[in-house]
């Protein structure tokens, strides 16, 4: 017997004029072999989102096999008994859907988006492939060749990928979030078919995983089709919580020159060791995304591009960006494409000054408020993607934060005050828990 | 196997959300049109315009104007300067996009209801009253150069510019849109001005709504927010007839994969095959699984990450094209097999099975892409464009399993030029 509704919740999502205030409904299940369903309504249209994500990633992979997470969710295509070589997407196809599926540090999601009529379809494919997945070493080798081209196109034909990955690994001493998620190009091109089946054998099953539903759904019906094809599924005695390699005490900071060729538009970016959204409390992450926002989150108007663009008009660009949320602590950034007058060390030393006017003067109050209205927009205009609405929970969900963690984001952020903010950015600007990059050109910049 | 499943799953899935989408033109009272769909669910306004004409109606000389002058709608109008503007917007919580392309210039705005009214004033400051000042003219500039100055580098950027140079020559569509270091260092505030007059006129102009508003507060606010602009302007861009003969052309670059555009002349929007040759680019090149070179150069070989193919029914030149990248080892054998599949079609054509396969796919599909406020207010301005019938999405499923094997393969043969495929590579490919 599986437990029965745990809870139903209605995302509040509150508008600047409550009566306006929009309800998102949300229902939440589990089975009993412990996989959890999230059930997003939406029925303007008679389209489904399904979507099944398991909380595992690439920063879980084993020692040496970095890019196995992504290989494996290309191999998950190929086929099983039931739907083989290929039938999988055909089928889909064949029934006017599009699906595909996508890998993070945290996370590997897979997804179709169809005529909601469907929907028991497509639970039969997908709880088919949890356990049944047949590889042989034909189809293995020409899909790690698609992958090696993946990263050739994603990676080395762009210098800021290649820049990005050395970055990385110099700011995580000792957390896998320092090897990129398709892996390193010598380790992705000795992958083994056994490699992808250990993997697959260790994480593909029922309680690691989370089905998201969003769509012209019922979600009782949902939950019954749920049970009748993810519900026969045991469960995986090797589930345990992840724990990876946590960082040590950073004690020097960091600096790296990437030049290349191919790069006409150098800049100088900064990544700082940031702490999380944690489950039950996330106001510092809160503080620190709103943090971003001020400092470099809407271009001429945040505190880098209004001074660095517009008053000392040395920038053509700036910005700061946090990965709030990810399962273990991430990073700040903040970067300056200088002009082509101004060198990096003079682009670096206007960044530095505008971190030391924000700790000296903290953020306007105005300015707080404006990012506030913002976020309360941004929450209005989420409701009109079904799709962004279910990557959200899933992505939350299979990074260690609860639905009830989602819920009250809107509301953390909407509770942070200029005190916070200075107080959080006083904890993160530590340069010895950073890494200040240069991308260049051919031309030295001096 | 594969047989059993497809047929079996099949079931009659006609018209969906297409057909519910309800459509209606609204009339303002001071005379403006636009299409419209109501969606009262979320309290949001979608708004989409498009202007036709675009960057192809820049002078040689001012190759870049139109682009700079969409980029500086935002920078300040009305009194507001730049940040002024940008905080007005933050404010408001609303979301502007102002965008140049080939054949018009394209305004996407997304409001609050509860900020319904003034968020249209302030769109109406950036559409009429632009500021057009030295200082954010300097520094977009600034910004417009340094995608300039990328692109000159980036393998995409250059395989598409020296594609267009090949069959487009000394057209408009040849020239690329940002303009080049020399026409944008050149352009002045008065530049922005004409340029600006002459793209945004009311008989330019198509409009497409969706969201919580009725018609009749449609009506207003389509007056509100666009009967200051002018009727009409002077400008007009040459129709081009592509002919290319077959040959690869290479330009190096220091890149370990190659980047490959292909391709040759295409079908207009309004031909009457226009529709067939959509399904049958879909069965050749589309974004599934089953497409051919999908198959031939992917599934089967590993060759590329993805390969895809399309036509570009540009106003005044029809282009059919397609591109991937693949190492710079493997492209000879890439090439060779694109070539051979174009010339397969070409006399061969489809099979039953393909047809078939391909109209359950698309007209799948097709509902699919009416979701969210945003996104169905882009297709229906987009049907406007392409001068379709304000009923066309319950259609047009209907046109596409209309179609016979019979008329496919004429068409293939048509439309499948191996003697006129042109390619061009950016890399270091081998064996070339």
């Amino acid at each position: 017997m599986d437990r029965l509704l745990k809870f139903t919740v209605a995302a509040l999502i509150f508008v600047a004029n409550p009566l306006a205030a929009q309800e998102v409904p949300i229902t939440t299940y589990t089975l009993d072999n412990g996989m959890e369903i999230v059930v997003i309504e939406d029925h303007r249209a008679p389209t489904v989102t399904h979507m099944v994500w398991y909380r595992v990633g690439a920063a879980d992979e084993p020692a040496g096999k970095s890019g196995i997470a992504h290989f494996l969710e290309h191999l998950m295509f190929k086929g099983t008994e039931a739907f083989p070589d290929g039938t999988f997407q055909q089928i889909i196809e064949a029934n006017g859907g599009n699906d595909n599926a996508f890998t993070s540090q945290d996370y590997t999601a897979y997804f179709q988006h169809i005529a909601v009529d469907r929907l028991p379809l497509m639970m039969e494919m997908e709880s088919d492939r949890m356990r049944g997945l047949i590889l042989d070493d034909g189809a293995m080798l020409t899909e790690r060749d698609v992958v090696l081209e993946e990263r050739a196109l994603r990676t080395e034909s762009d210098p800021g990928s290649l820049f990005t990955e050395q970055r990385n690994a110099a700011l995580f001493l000792n957390h896998p979030y320092g090897t990129p998620v398709i892996g390193w190009k010598h380790e992705v091109s000795a992958l083994t078919l056994q490699d992808a089946l250990d993997f697959y054998a260790l994480y593909y099953a029922p309680n690691n995983a989370i089905l998201v539903v969003a769509g012209d759904v019922d979600p009782a019906r949902v939950y019954e089709l749920a049970k009748q094809y993810y519900g026969p599924i045991a469960a995986s005695d090797g589930i345990t919580v992840r724990v990876r390699p946590q960082e040590p005490p950073q004690t020097a900071p960091r600096r790296l020159v990437y030049r290349d060729d191919r790069v006409a538009t150098p800049y100088v970016i900064r990544t700082y060791l940031a702490p999380n959204r944690q489950s039950g409390n996330q106001q510092q992450a809160a503080a620190l995304a709103l943090l971003a926002d001020l400092l470099g989150g809407s271009g001429i108007s945040s505190l880098m591009g209004r001074r660095l663009q517009l008053d000392e008009g040395i920038a053509l660009a700036t910005g700061a960006f946090y990965n709030s949320r990810s399962y273990d602590p991430d990073s700040f950034g903040i970067y300056v494409v200088p002009k082509p007058d101004i060198t990096l060390e003079q682009a670096e030393a206007r960044m530095d000054a505008t971190l030391e006017y924000l700790l000296e003067n903290g953020v306007e109050p105005e300015r707080l408020a404006r990012s506030k209205r913002q976020i309360l927009a941004s929450q209005i205009y989420a409701m009109d993607s079904q799709s962004g609405l279910a990557r959200r929970y899933g992505a939350a969900l299979t990074s260690g934060l609860t639905l009830a963690d989602v819920e009250a984001w809107p509301q953390a952020l909407q509770a942070v005050t200029a005190a916070d903010i200075l107080a959080a950015a006083q904890e993160l600007f530590d340069i010895n828990a950073s890494v200040t990059g240069y991308l260049t050109g051919p031309e030295a910049t001096q | 196997m594969k047989q059993f499943f497809i047929l079996a799953f099949w079931a009659v899935f006609s018209g969906g959300l297409a057909a519910e989408t309800k459509i209606i033109e609204v009339t303002s009272p001071g005379g403006i049109t636009a299409w419209f769909v109501e969606e009262q669910s979320i309290p949001i306004v979608s708004i989409s315009l498009s202007f036709q004409g675009g960057a192809s109606l820049d002078p040689a000389e001012k190759q870049g104007a139109t682009n700079l002058m969409m980029g500086l709608l935002e920078e300040g109008a009305g009194g507001l300067d730049a940040s002024g503007f940008l905080e007005a917007t933050d404010d408001l919580g609303a979301r502007f996009s102002f965008q140049a392309g080939r054949d018009s210039v394209t305004v996407t705005a997304s409001m609050l209801k509860s900020d319904l009214d003034k968020s249209v004033d302030l769109l109406r400051l950036a559409l009429v009253s632009p500021n057009f000042d030295e200082i954010a003219l300097e520094r977009v500039r600034g910004q417009v150069n340094s995608n300039i100055r990328s692109s000159a580098n980036d393998p995409n950027s250059l395989a598409g510019m020296a594609f267009n140079q090949l069959i487009y020559g000394d057209h408009p569509y040849g020239r690329d849109r940002d303009g080049t270091l020399e026409t944008v260092a050149a352009l002045t505030p008065d530049d922005m001005r004409v340029a600006h007059q002459r793209s945004m006129t009311k008989d330019r102009l198509v409009v497409g709504v969706v969201g919580a508003i009725t018609p009749d507060e449609l009506g207003v606010l389509l007056d509100n927010l666009l009967s200051d602009l002018p009727q009409s302007s002077d400008g007009n861009v040459a129709d081009f007839e592509v002919l290319t003969s077959a040959g690869v052309t290479v330009i190096d670059l220091d890149t370990p994969q190659s980047v490959a555009i292909f391709g040759h002349r295409g079908l207009a929007r309004d031909d009457p095959d226009f529709l067939t040759a959509f399904v049958l680019n879909h069965i050749m090149g589309g974004r599934v699984s089953t497409a051919r070179l999908n198959v031939e150069l992917r599934e089967k070989r590993g060759l590329t990450y993805g390969i895809s193919s399309f036509l570009l029914p540009y106003r005044h030149a029809a282009t059919y094209l397609g591109q991937f990248s693949s190492s710079n080892e493997s492209m000879g054998e890439a090439v060779d097999l694109v070539k051979a599949e174009w010339a397969k079609m070409a006399e061969f054509g489809i099979t039953r099975e393909e047809l078939d396969v391909a109209v359950r796919y698309l007209t799948g599909a097709y509902p699919l892409r009416f979701e969210g406020n945003s996104a169905i207010a882009g297709i229906i301005t987009g049907l406007q464009v392409a001068n379709l019938p304000i009923d066309y999405p319950q259609t047009r499923n209907d046109q596409v399993r209309a179609v016979s094997l019979e008329e496919m393969n004429r068409v293939a043969a048509k439309i499948f030029l191996p003697e006129e495929l042109v390619f061009v590579i950016v890399g270091q490919p081998e064996g070339f």
